[in-house]
């Protein structure tokens, strides 16, 4: 439903009210930028001087090696994540019970703790000592892999059940349905989930802040804090520069599950790839599939 | 040594601190979301264009920057003085109100075409379209990602105790320094948590039950 049907075309008098709430809300819009603006002023916050920092060669090295330490962290966890998912979508869909049920309590717990939890333990060495950014990749693996298992397990539900049978009545084994029939095709049309997953894999490294890894964020309150210009730190210049960083990353993979999305549809054969769902908050504790096919959209 | 039994009242603190921040950040985000999902949708532009710059944002922010924000960046610049718990509160409320808001949005979109546009020939304005006959509707669609979206936020609030908010998982420093096992300390501060998320998954299966209609 779009959103237009959810008003009249409007007539004479509507056209005046929606100019009239129109310039009312764009008031309000500007009088609070303007405020928040006139407080940055008044702490000396827009001097040109603050922003000279990051003309500097080594504030911009900083920056770009932290860069590359995010995305590294992003990088090693994305691929260990996507790999464990892989084998507990495996035990979780077993044909043993005590597989599965382990799978299942394992997947369950620590979707449900928090993961900075599950990263600190790791880093305060729970089991053994571990680096900063171990302690990162790992936490997100575990975390991330239980997610991502979770949406395998919804793609390999929605194969429908005639291409297992007609595998089957080929002569294929267990091992050959599953990693020659449903898989490929679970991934196929989960791929623009697995892809919001990884946006929140992204957004998620810059926990490294806290367990002292230097990431982004954490080069972000070094610079911050270590070039004071003239006596004034400047905080809200290097806020702004990290955070379109982030914003920018974000948007470039939310963007591909998007386009990755658009290409499935076009595309008649196999079946229909799930909604991108751009980052999506990610529950635990037993309740439904993030991303399933044909879940809220497709309702009726 | 007891962990638990010895520090009873420190774990209580901590327990109520983040089911506290849970409580309270869940009702802004829930009012937030509301009015910027109404935005979305609604008939005025630069509503709607703040709309979707505020979902946009949020949703492509690290917390953890928003808390950086909050904590070092307002207390210095726009509001002196405030407390951790009120910067803690408006940093969770405000990140998972983009949550809430495409979450109810998606739910409006949900709602048969016909419906409004029933609505719209008797004669509904805008808000009684809306409040009348729509948001009843998606209310039934929204319940569900609803409860994953607060249990994000449970855990979310985490965040809020490295940033020295008194709440579960700040009083593992405490903890730490008395000098108890540190695999103990977090055995139980992982089980603060599970309560709270297994009582939100509880309390919304509930819930989803009541508001069932078969249709």
């Amino acid at each position: 439903m779009s959103a237009s049907v959810l008003f009249d075309a409007p007539g004479p008098k509507a056209r005046v009210r929606n100019l009239i709430y129109s310039v009312v809300g764009s008031i309000g819009l500007a009088a609070l930028i303007a405020w928040v603006c006139y407080r940055l002023y008044d702490k000396g916050q827009f001097a040109g001087e603050l922003w000279d920092i990051f003309n500097y060669a080594g504030i911009r090295q900083n920056i770009f090696d932290a860069l590359l330490s995010t995305l590294k962290v992003f990088a090693l966890a994305g691929v260990f994540s996507l790999a464990f998912a892989v084998v507990l979508c495996v035990a979780r869909l077993s044909d043993h019970k005590p597989v599965r049920w382990v799978a299942v309590v394992f997947i369950d717990l620590f979707r449900s703790i928090p993961l900075l939890i599950t990263i600190f333990a790791l880093w305060v060495g729970i089991v053994g000592d571990m680096t900063p950014m171990w302690a990162l990749v790992l936490g997100l693996t575990i975390y991330n892999g239980c997610v991502q298992a979770e949406v395998l397990r919804a793609g390999v539900n929605a194969v429908p059940k005639g291409q297992v049978e007609a595998a089957y009545a080929l002569g294929l084994r267990k091992t050959q349905v599953t990693a020659s029939v449903l898989f490929p095709q679970a991934v196929r049309s989960m791929l623009p989930s697995i892809i919001s997953q990884l946006v929140v894999t992204l957004k998620d490294t810059s926990l490294g802040y806290i367990i002292l890894y230097p990431e982004l964020l954490y080069s972000a309150r070094l610079i911050a804090n270590n070039t004071p210009v003239g006596g004034v730190y400047p905080t809200v210049q290097t806020v702004i520069v990290f955070g379109a960083i982030y914003i920018g990353l974000c948007l470039i993979l939310a963007w591909l599950a998007k386009f990755v999305e658009q290409r499935g549809r076009r595309s008649k054969a196999g079946i229909v790839p799930a909604q991108a769902n751009e980052p999506k908050e990610v529950a635990a504790a037993g309740t439904p599939d993030p991303g399933a096919p044909g879940d809220a959209a497709s309702k009726d | 040594m007891n962990v638990l039994l010895d520090n009873l009242a420190l774990f209580r603190e901590g327990f109520l601190g983040t089911l506290w921040l849970t409580v309270v950040s869940a009702l802004l985000a829930v009012v937030l979301g509301l009015v910027i999902a109404g935005f979305r949708v609604s008939p005025v532009p630069p509503l709607r264009i703040f709309g979707t710059l505020w979902v946009n944002v949020l949703r492509n922010t690290p917390l953890t920057l928003l808390f950086l924000v909050a904590f070092f960046v307002v207390p210095k610049v726009l509001f002196p003085g405030v407390n951790s718990f009120v910067l803690a509160v408006c940093a969770c409320g405000f990140y998972t109100s983009s949550f809430v808001a495409e979450a109810v949005r998606s739910g409006i979109n949900t709602v048969p075409m016909g419906q409004a546009e029933a609505a719209r020939a008797i004669g509904m304005t805008f808000t009684q379209t809306m409040r009348i006959v729509v948001l009843p509707q998606a209310t039934r669609t929204v319940v569900p990602p609803m409860s994953s979206i607060f249990i994000a936020l449970t855990k979310n609030t985490a965040i809020a105790g490295a940033f020295d908010n008194v709440d579960l998982f700040n009083i593992q420093k405490t903890l730490s320094n008395d000098g108890y096992d540190i695999a103990v300390i977090f055995v139980w501060i992982t089980l603060g948590y599970l309560i709270i998320t297994y009582a939100i998954n509880g309390l919304f299966r509930l819930l989803e039950n009541r508001l069932e209609v078969a249709r």
